[in-house]
């Protein structure tokens, strides 16, 4: 099992040092095929899991007097499910990227980080305590860190690295503390030891215990890397990063571990109900905050940047009412969905010639047939249209919520239906503004649109297969199904103490086509305002003046944190601490340390003679002194 | 006749230490048969007689495994080959053979590749060897005249070169002088236990009374020539002379190797006949450890020479591993022996560096002389951070391990204000550190020279950065694996 995240690092290792030298076919044989070993390797272990959980022990990790951290790997059907996903859709990214990535410089850096980054979230999947999980976890950080500020010629990729870096050191700032919280009350970090300890704690209903605590630290690291309220800034502008990066980060990795997180903990969370509610209520928001600003986006990546943002709130409410399989469900087909969305968008990204503003687009639908459909695909599955995989997985989640025993659950359903609908608005809009009408291109650009190579086009109708058909073994039970999917992943995950009431059939349908009443409407409001009648945009946009510049501006929260937080941190890092801490206090005593050995030093040059004789002078002195010290001791 | 006197066991024990003498004569006779261009044929043989002598420790421990006893005496008590001992050999024999690996490539661009080179290498480390096991003030002190003598050798092997002849002939004055004072201090010894096994001696003086002054006499006279082999201070002057001096290649033995064994001596010393004494040289080794520190880490600051600063921060690392002594309880053991380990390879890593910057009509002993390394050779300026790393105590290199260990047990012993000290000093250490950093990755290389790399070189390197980050990484066997040793010395 051990072998599962080694491959990817060893690729990494040989295309960081020695990359250089090998032509871009070597390269992408040995990243491609780190990641393709790892998948069958992955493959096989689920497989022959059965309904079985194994850890792994490979020898003792650090141990000291009363802190004993082992190296070991767990394989639970959760783990197994995220390591398929990781590594399978990894590996589908990769082949795209061969394609991608080809003519650009510092292909062999490219690869070597993108293996490097499956490879750390190889680690923190399949972690078999929180510790090793944390070396995944920044791991995760850092190599997105190196990803998105890949072309760090450019100042704005660069200075998006740095902010999706210092945004989820935030959250991770009070995961580790919920670590150390989490060692302190349970005296391991094993999850075998934690989870049936936890178990044992009575249910904190008032949220003052400990565990409360425990979950509401770990959310925060959740809401840092799934890119929730309030820490979601830096994902948009992570968009900066090669396409295929996007497609890597924040469709099948990085940001799904904050999802994963919590579902892995859930049997914390399901004690301390308290903090499954804030869970719930801090997903629900953002799921409906996001689709609000990615109605008015003209970047193509940055629409399908803040559905990501939704689409995680959506997983993050799941696991808030208790949901946790329902959660996964959606963060596995969401990665199908939205990897194809995102390679989709590059593939005509590429086609227009690095052009990302849909305004300039229109008319593409012929042009690139392939993309066209495989989009189309993604996008029916990411509205929830019957029978795509997004369907079964967003239903579930509704009516998951609708039920939830935890208070509130109606108004969250409220709200989340309403989110389907705006999330059908922005992707209609995107679909139609991209691929219908008119081509509002230059007609220079115009001329070269052409399709993608089959190396990028074969991942993209690998991932639309997936888009389709990725829905069907959780296909739920009042439509003849038996949900084969959350049935496995139960004993990976706890359930909440008060079961869900078992709701009627009829209900579930009727909501069921609520929701895709609702969805249906969004698409047609799409297609009637960017499609149809575009003037009626316009005009809509200036009669709601000013809620329009409002979400066009992103509720204006990147400016209300540079004015609350960056200013000030900026301000006092310049006056306070570089010009009167740093100059006057540093400084000064880094000189007058300075002039003092310097001091000391020519008065030890003067011993320091090279005379011999005065050395050996020096060793009776020596003597001497340290006879004379003895003498004085011991009378 | 003989076996009137001495056994089978004595012979087997010594199987190590015959078989270095015998290929160190060897490399002596057939380098006669060799000419210039295939010199590079006595490494190899020295590196084969070294491997010899590493099966057949391999053997003995496997026999001691099986007989199960911990420890083997020789020589009627002469020698004792304990927990301890093989810790001591297996470092010297690791550090001989990485010296052996940088030489070669080095020595033919000095023009100077001749076969004793090997041959006293091999001497010194038998020299070495003895004073792991030795048991008795006349083997230990044969043994280190035999490593010094052969030190002293080596230092001015470069004929040619001033610095290398001052080198020598400085080393070889003031070593004749400390050693003096020791004989001194050992002879104080015999006279009053009439013995001269360590053991004997050691019960002899617990009878003597507090406060004898010739007991005073004695523990000073030795402390100070011990102190002066291992470079603390108010003895350590040569240090930096020597190192500067001395060949590269030979500069980086002497760092590891015989400090390592003057470690050895010293800790057989201090902790068998004089461990009785404790209250009355604790405040001694308090003053000499907090005083190797400070010269340590103050003077290196300044330096511009790069074996000069890293004489001195050998210096200041003596002055961290007498604070394990200090501290005296099981984790300050274990943090010495820790320490040594690790030391070994970070400090001979970063040498290795050095011994590379020597390139033809280029010294390459200063600090400007790394400029722009990481243009040149990006890898061998990694590996020169990570060792870098490792000497100033950062983590996850290995030398925060040796650091934890010594830091740790002085907060268990209550030195609180020597611990402060020590942290503090860490501080200082990585200002100077950086410096070679600043100067690698900051400033633009000034020649387009490139390190002079050979395959003993490439192995030196992997090996020592290898260990130095695995050590950091995974220390739990390394752990392990000093608790053999220092179960030794407790007993």
């Amino acid at each position: 099992m051990w072998l599962i995240p080694i491959l990817p690092l060893l690729g990494a290792a040989l295309n960081g040092l020695w990359g250089k030298r090998l032509p871009l076919r070597g390269i992408a044989a040995i990243a491609v095929g780190a990641v393709a070993c790892s998948f069958l390797l992955a493959l096989i272990a689920c497989l022959s899991l059965g309904d079985a959980t194994r850890m792994e022990v490979y020898f003792p990790w650090i141990a000291g007097a009363d802190f004993q951290v082992d190296f070991n790997l767990y394989l639970d059907p959760l783990s197994a499910v995220m390591s398929l996903i990781v590594t399978g859709v990894g590996l589908l990214i990769h082949i795209y990227s061969i394609g991608y990535m080809s003519g650009e410089k510092g292909v062999h850096r490219f690869f070597a980080y993108m293996n490097l980054f499956l490879f750390f979230m190889l680690t923190l999947v399949l972690a078999g305590n929180y510790l090793l999980l944390l070396v995944g976890w920044e791991g995760v950080g850092l190599c997105s860190y190196l990803l998105i500020g890949y072309y760090f010629r450019r100042e704005d990729a660069a200075d998006a690295g740095k902010k999706a870096f210092i945004v989820t050191r935030l959250g991770d700032l009070g995961f580790l503390i919920g670590l150390i919280l989490l060692y302190t009350t349970f005296g391991s970090l094993d999850y075998l030891v934690i989870f049936p300890e936890a178990a044992q704690f009575p249910v904190d209903s008032d949220g003052s215990g400990t565990l409360t605590l425990i979950g509401l630290l770990l959310l925060a690291g959740a809401v840092g890397k799934s890119a929730q309220i309030p820490l979601y800034v830096w994902l948009p502008d992570a968009m900066l990063g090669p396409t295929p990066v996007s497609a890597l980060i924040h469709a099948a990795t990085m940001v799904t571990a904050g999802v994963y997180i919590i579902a892995r903990s859930s049997p914390i969370y399901v004690q301390a109900p308290e903090a499954l509610m804030v869970v719930a209520v801090i997903g629900c928001i953002t799921a409906l905050y996001a689709a609000t600003i990615g109605i008015l986006q003209t970047d193509i990546k940055r629409i399908l940047a803040y559905s990501t943002i939704s689409q995680l709130g959506y997983m993050v409410m799941a696991c808030g009412v208790g949901a946790f399989g329902a959660a996964v469900f959606h963060l596995m087909t969401h990665a199908f969905f939205k990897a194809l969305l995102f390679l989709g968008a590059g593939s005509v990204i590429h086609a227009m010639g690095g052009e990302q503003d849909i305004r300039k687009m229109g008319g593409l639908r012929k042009k690139i047939p392939v993309t066209f459909w495989t989009f189309l695909f993604a996008s029916l599955a990411l509205i929830g249209a019957f029978p795509f995989a997004g369907f079964f997985s967003k239903d579930e989640i509704l009516w998951r919520t609708f039920t939830s025993s935890t208070g509130g659950g109606r108004l969250l359903w409220v709200l989340a239906l309403l989110t389907a609908g705006l999330t059908a608005v922005y992707i209609g809009r995107l679909v139609f503004l991209t691929f219908f009408g008119e081509s509002r291109a230059d007609p220079e650009v115009a001329s070269h649109i052409h399709e993608s190579p089959k190396v990028m086009t074969i991942p993209l109708i690998v991932l639309a297969v997936l888009s389709l058909i990725g829905g069907w073994i959780g296909w739920p039970r009042f439509l003849g199904g038996s949900n084969h999917f959350e049935r496995w992943l139960e004993p990976a995950l706890a359930a909440p103490a008060a079961a869900h009431a078992a709701g009627e059939e009829s209900l579930e349908f009727l909501l069921m086509g609520l929701s895709l009443a609702v969805a249906a409407l969004g698409v047609y409001i799409a297609y009637y305002l960017f499609l149809k009648r575009r003037e009626a945009a316009d005009r809509l946009a200036q009669a709601s003046g000013g809620i329009y510049r409002l979400l066009l501006n992103k509720y204006y929260v990147d400016e209300i944190y540079r004015f609350l937080f960056v200013k000030p941190l900026v301000m006092g890092s310049t006056e306070v601490l570089w010009k009167t801490l740093d100059v006057g206090a540093i400084d000064g005593a880094v000189n007058l340390a300075a002039r003092t050995t310097r001091s000391l030093g020519n008065a030890l040059r003067k011993i320091q003679s090279g005379n011999i004789r005065s050395y050996a002078g020096w060793v009776v002195l020596g003597a001497l002194l340290l006879i004379g010290f003895m003498v004085t001791a011991a009378s | 006749m003989l076996s009137e006197y001495f056994s089978a066991v004595d012979f087997l024990l010594l199987k190590p230490a015959i078989l270095l003498t015998i290929f160190g004569i060897g490399v002596m006779l057939t380098d006669l048969l060799l000419d210039e261009r295939q010199k590079y044929f006595n490494a190899v043989t020295a590196l084969v007689g070294i491997g010899f002598a590493a099966v057949q420790m391999l053997r003995i421990q496997s026999q001691m495994r099986e007989a199960g006893v911990s420890e083997v005496e020789a020589f009627r008590g002469a020698i004792v080959l304990d927990g301890l001992g093989i810790f001591f050999i297996w470092l010297f024999l690791i550090s001989t053979a990485i010296t052996i690996l940088i030489s070669f490539r080095y020595l033919e661009i000095e023009n100077e590749h001749h076969g004793e080179y090997y041959a006293i290498l091999l001497f010194a480390t038998v020299g070495m060897i003895f004073l792991a096991i030795g048991m008795d003030l006349i083997t230990l002190f044969v043994g280190l005249e035999l490593m010094v003598l052969s030190i002293y050798i080596l230092a001015g092997f470069l004929r040619g070169d001033r610095r290398s002849n001052e080198a020598a002939m400085k080393y070889l004055l003031l070593g004749a002088f400390s050693s003096g004072i020791l004989l001194y201090g050992m002879s104080l010894l015999y006279g009053m236990s009439n013995s001269t096994n360590l053991r004997v001696i050691g019960s002899a003086l617990s009878q003597r009374p507090l406060g004898d002054p010739l007991v005073i006499m004695a523990v000073v006279t030795i402390a100070a020539g011990l102190f002066f082999k291992i470079g603390a201070v108010p003895f350590h002057q040569w240090l930096p002379d020597v190192y500067e001096g001395a060949p590269h290649s030979v500069a980086a033995f002497m760092s590891v190797g015989p400090k390592v064994a003057a470690f050895a001596l010293l800790l057989r010393l201090f902790l068998v006949p004089l461990g009785e004494l404790r209250e009355q040289w604790e405040p001694l080794l308090i003053g000499v450890a907090v005083a190797t520190m400070t010269l340590g880490n103050l003077a290196a600051i300044s330096q511009s020479n790069i074996k000069r600063m890293l004489g001195y921060s050998a210096i200041s690392h003596v002055g961290y591993i007498l604070l394990g002594l200090v501290a005296g309880n099981e984790t300050g053991l274990k943090g010495i022996v820790i320490y040594l380990l690790v030391y070994v390879f970070m400090n001979l890593g970063i040498f290795t560096v050095v011994v590379a910057m020597r390139r033809r009509d280029l010294v390459g002993d200063e600090i400007n002389d790394m400029a722009g390394l990481m243009h040149k050779s990006p890898v061998m300026a990694i590996l020169s951070l990570i060792f870098l790393l490792s000497l100033a105590g950062i983590p996850p290199t290995a030398g925060f391990l040796g650091k934890y260990f010594i830091f740790l047990s002085l907060l268990e012993t209550g030195h609180y204000t020597l611990a402060v000290i020590a942290v503090l000093y860490v501080a200082v250490a990585i200002y100077y550190y950086f410096r070679i950093v600043v100067v690698m990755f900051m400033q633009p290389p000034a020649d387009q020279e490139l390190p002079s790399m050979s395959l003993g070189i490439r192995c030196a390197l992997g090996v020592t950065a290898a260990m130095t980050l695995f050590m950091g990484l995974y220390p739990e066997p390394f752990i392990q694996l000093a608790t053999g040793p220092v179960l030794a010395i407790l007993r």
